[in-house]
């Protein structure tokens, strides 16, 4: 794992799974087309202003809704590089891990963002730094199991190792 | 050391005498349940783990319920594709169009849920069971693939919250009311990552359905599980589903709970939340002004005959508002049959109302009742975040099926007790 290095994108509390993607786009599982729609409901103008890279930073229960791995995905897809918050809601959480797009949990760092800064942050130490704001900030670690996970790359690649073992 | 009922469950499940919360386990699992919105995406990734067979075919539960009867060309690929993985994997329990319904409305029917047991969905709404006495729990996509092939699922054992309920309901307000004043009090992120354990003597007496309807909501409350303790209602149940045996258990007397919660029943209103969280919970008194478009009545967590009852008892001999599209969707096959039989079909037809076939639909804005700009639903649903039913400038009021009728009747935000 490797530091990256983006935009912010700042939204509020309860970002749900239903504005992340809407229903009405879950007629497909094409990670592609679900990218396109991403935070419309919630920011219009997401999908034409995101930058491969860039960071969404959320404040508290980011996530929450339904089970939908179509948000991860989605967000995912659009170039995201990783997903900063207070804290998330538990299926969005697992749903992020299992499929691999970086989440941290770090409050500091997550009320402090404004939309247009750049952040840098290193998923192996967990360090954030708001370039724009000069300020650096340490995210919660995650659970030795968790880790695991994370390190296979995700879900299935941790299965995968698992079923051959 | 003693334990919650879902703790037990969980030790029971991942091989350990005793677990706490925190702990990381491996949980064998009793039944994995998708639809057709998650389940494509857990084929596609459960071919990725390597695994040629699902663990077991007769433990996997996949239901066409979100867009179908298939809304578009699209939503039939996705429910094409679930189906065909049924027949190559010789899945025991694929529910397709006509025949199975909303599914957690269904498993419960089906008797394909019972106490003690070990259930993940990838559908957020599959805390339903809890109310059977089982740990069910949403999960996505790659968890339900990963448990496709191993049988297992990676668990966080949660903390637990108690929420006693005390004293008889006022008329007409049921488990939806009793659920939606405790999301107000706790907040949607207020059980975040830990069970809600749901009891005391309101609980005691308080019919299947409405436990349903209640732990089905846990997740509103940004709960991992929601809990009801098994008891001679439990078992009533059980025994009209299913002959196969189950596990009963219950949280032991000195089990450790992070937060105990006290809420007097007696003195709780049917309850309306506002847009744009469940949280906004407030009694119907506060919201009567509020003018509708449309009152849809169905969903998981309010399609059950008991909700079309109570809908019809208020609905029978009344028209709906001449402004209000009234929606009543039965939540399964088995459900539309019995409302037919009673004549309820009849009254919400007379009442004018579109009667349908088992779907979630409206409820996720995917069909079958979708809101334009600046249109108002009453909704017996679970969801009334932005866009939920429909454009992004509607709005959703969630209530239980006392107040989704009378306002449909009134064409604003009613109680029952407003009608002549």
């Amino acid at each position: 794992m490797s530091t990256l290095r983006g935009k912010v994108h700042r939204y509020g509390d309860h970002v749900n799974t239903d504005v992340i993607i809407p229903a009405r786009y879950l007629n497909t599982s094409d990670v592609a087309e679900l990218a396109a729609h991403c935070m419309e409901d919630i920011d219009p103008t997401f999908v034409s202003t995101v930058k491969a890279g860039d960071v969404i930073v959320g404040g508290g229960n980011f996530g929450c809704g339904s089970s939908r791995e179509h948000a991860p995905l989605a967000i995912k897809g659009a170039g995201v590089s990783c997903v900063i918050a207070r804290s998330f809601a538990r299926i969005f959480f697992r749903n992020a891990i299992n499929v691999g797009l970086p989440v941290l949990v770090c409050p500091d760092a997550a009320a402090d963002a404004k939309s247009g800064d750049e952040l840098a942050a290193d998923l192996t130490t967990g360090k954030i730094e708001n370039v724009t704001q000069g300020t650096s900030y340490q995210a919660e670690p995650f659970p030795e199991f968790l880790q695991q996970i994370i390190a296979a790359g995700g879900l299935v690649e941790y299965t995968r190792k698992r079923l051959v073992a | 050391m003693p334990m919650t009922i879902t703790e037990k469950i969980l030790a029971a499940h991942s091989g350990h005498d005793e677990v706490h919360p925190g702990q990381f386990v491996m949980a064998k699992l009793d039944l994995m349940l998708g639809n057709d919105i998650t389940a494509p995406i857990a084929i596609d990734e459960f071919r990725k783990t390597g695994a040629a067979k699902v663990i077991d075919s007769a433990r996997i539960v996949l239901v066409a319920d979100h867009s179908t009867p298939n809304k578009d060309i699209k939503s039939a690929e996705q429910c094409r594709l679930m189906r065909e993985f049924s027949l190559e994997q010789g899945v025991e329990h694929f529910f397709d169009v006509g025949r199975g319904g909303v599914e957690h409305a269904l498993l419960p029917e089906e008797g394909l849920v019972a106490p003690g047991e070990c259930i993940i969905g990838a559908d957020s709404h599959t805390c339903t069971y809890g109310a059977l006495g089982a740990f069910a729990t949403g999960v996505g996509s790659t968890d339900l693939a990963v448990a496709m092939a191993t049988g297992e699922c990676w668990m966080r054992v949660p903390e637990s919250i108690k929420v006693v309920y005390r004293g008889r309901l006022k008329p007409w307000v049921g488990g939806k009311d009793l659920i939606l004043y405790t999301i107000g009090q706790m907040g949607v992120a207020g059980a975040t990552y830990q069970s809600l354990e749901l009891c005391g003597d309101t609980i005691e007496s308080l019919p299947m359905s409405d436990r349903l309807t209640m732990c089905n909501m846990a997740i509103e409350a940004g709960g991992k599980n929601g809990i009801i303790a098994p008891d001679a209602i439990t078992d009533n149940y059980m025994k009209s589903v299913t002959k196969r045996p189950y596990r009963t258990l219950a949280s032991d007397s000195d089990a450790v709970y992070v937060r105990v919660m006290e809420i007097d029943a007696s003195k709780i209103e049917l309850q309306v939340s506002t847009p744009h969280l469940p949280e906004n919970a407030k009694p119907v008194s506060a919201v009567r002004d509020v003018v509708i478009d449309q009152s849809v009545i169905g969903s998981c967590t309010n399609g059950r005959i008991e909700d079309l009852r109570m809908a019809a008892k208020i609905l029978k001999g009344r028209r709906a508002h001449p402004r209000v599209r009234l929606i009543v969707i039965p939540a399964t096959q088995r459900v539309h049959l019995q409302a037919i039989r009673e004549g309820l079909g009849e009254i919400f037809i007379e009442a004018g109302g579109a009667f349908s076939t088992p779907t979630c639909g409206p409820c996720l804005g995917g069909h079958m009742g979708i809101l334009a700009k600046g249109e108002r639903a009453v909704a017996t649903t679970n969801r009334n975040f932005v866009g939920r039913m429909g454009h992004p400038e509607s709005e959703v009021y969630l209530a239980g099926p006392a107040v989704a009728a009378a306002s449909a009747v009134l064409g604003r935000i009613a109680s029952p007790e407003e009608l002549s």
